[in-house]
């Protein structure tokens, strides 16, 4: 028998979410099918990610994890 | 200065307020406010500080009003087309405020200029369509210490953060660096709506008065983003970084510069 993963909740975008506990913020940033992810900013707690942490950071139970895009609109 | 009765009435609906009052009509009149850019995020932005009293307002576009232009840029109109935008934005603002002094810059804003252009006036207001031009508006606000209001839209989507030196992160602390061309859509490719434009830029403007008139809080240290679709608003809490290349504790950038390619590809 194969224990069932553990999930865990985890706040992205103000929302609170189920997932497996943990989940790498990259593979975070795959299913949660962020628009062109390689240039997405990431906030964790209040706090900037650095891209090449992505595939290191292991999500706990809690963690508050927002995306901030690029707007470049406006003028024209 | 005290206001003549018809100034009174004017901007009565500003001095009933306890937040504004005499004392913050008074202060929007000796205000003055660069707009960098007259077209989506300008317009409303524009007019709204205009109708304000905002004693002084510049506002600088390089750039013909075009047909593709009139969905959301209304401070322009059908008669307006193939005028200079700046200057068909000031029409514009005069006939809303004839005691607003308006001051046109018809230039495209670079390293070579933006230090002299915001030295003269005390809040800039960025409703530039490219990141080049936000990137080179944040580093001279940063440099200069000069209070900004960022903002971008796309689609049904806009946000807005405001920078105040000493007082939280800049736009680069979030965003580093811009994207490489073509990388992420711009309003010309992916669209806009045009209301989207009348949101964002009115947003601007309510923190150009409150930074003004010191009523509440400004959006220092959080990016407020707007969702359409979802009918939904949300304020990001925004670090600063603390190696951040122009306001982190030890920067790179000491004076602005241009990315390659901003100046001849996109009009501010």
């Amino acid at each position: 028998m194969v224990a069932p993963e553990e999930s865990m909740k985890i706040i992205v975008g103000g929302k609170f979410k189920d997932y497996p506990e943990g989940l790498r913020l990259s593979a975070l940033i795959r299913q949660e099918n962020v628009e062109t992810p390689e240039y997405v900013t990431v906030a964790l707690n209040d706090d900037f990610v650095e891209a090449a942490a992505f595939d290191e950071i292991a999500l706990k139970e809690g963690d508050s994890v927002e995306f901030l895009y690029f707007m470049g609109g406006g003028g024209e | 200065m005290s206001f003549s009765n018809e100034q009174l009435e004017r901007y009565s609906r500003h001095i009933i307020l306890k937040e504004i009052g005499i004392k913050g009509q008074k202060k929007l009149s000796a205000a003055s406010v660069l707009i960098i850019g007259a077209g989506g995020l300008g317009a409303p932005a524009a007019l709204y500080l205009a109708a304000a009293g905002v004693g002084r307002i510049g506002i600088a576009d390089a750039d013909r009003v075009d047909l593709s232009n009139l969905q959301r840029q209304i401070i322009h109109g059908t008669n307006d087309l193939g005028k200079e935008k700046a200057e068909s934005a000031a029409e514009s603002m005069r006939a809303v405020n004839p005691e607003t002094r308006v001051e046109t810059h018809v230039c495209f804003v670079s390293a070579a200029n933006i230090g002299a252009l915001i030295a003269g006036y005390d809040f800039v207001l960025d409703g530039t369509d490219n990141f080049p031009a936000k990137f080179l508006i944040n580093d001279a606000c940063v440099l200069a210490k000069k209070p900004f209001s960022h903002a971008g839209i796309i689609r049904f989507r806009g946000q807005l953060m405001t920078y105040v030196p000493g007082a939280g992160p800049c736009y680069r602390c979030a965003f580093k660096e811009p994207p490489p061309p073509d990388a992420v859509p711009t309003c010309s490719q992916a669209g806009v709506v045009g209301a989207m434009a009348g949101v964002i830029g009115s947003l601007q403007a309510m923190e150009a008065v409150k930074y003004f008139t010191g009523a509440g809080e400004l959006l220092t240290g959080a990016l407020l983003t707007y969702d359409a679709l979802a009918q939904e608003f949300r304020k990001i809490r925004l670090p600063r970084r603390e190696a951040c290349g122009v306001c982190g504790s030890n920067p790179t950038i000491t004076a602005p510069f241009d990315y390659p390619g901003a100046v001849c590809e996109v009009a501010p």
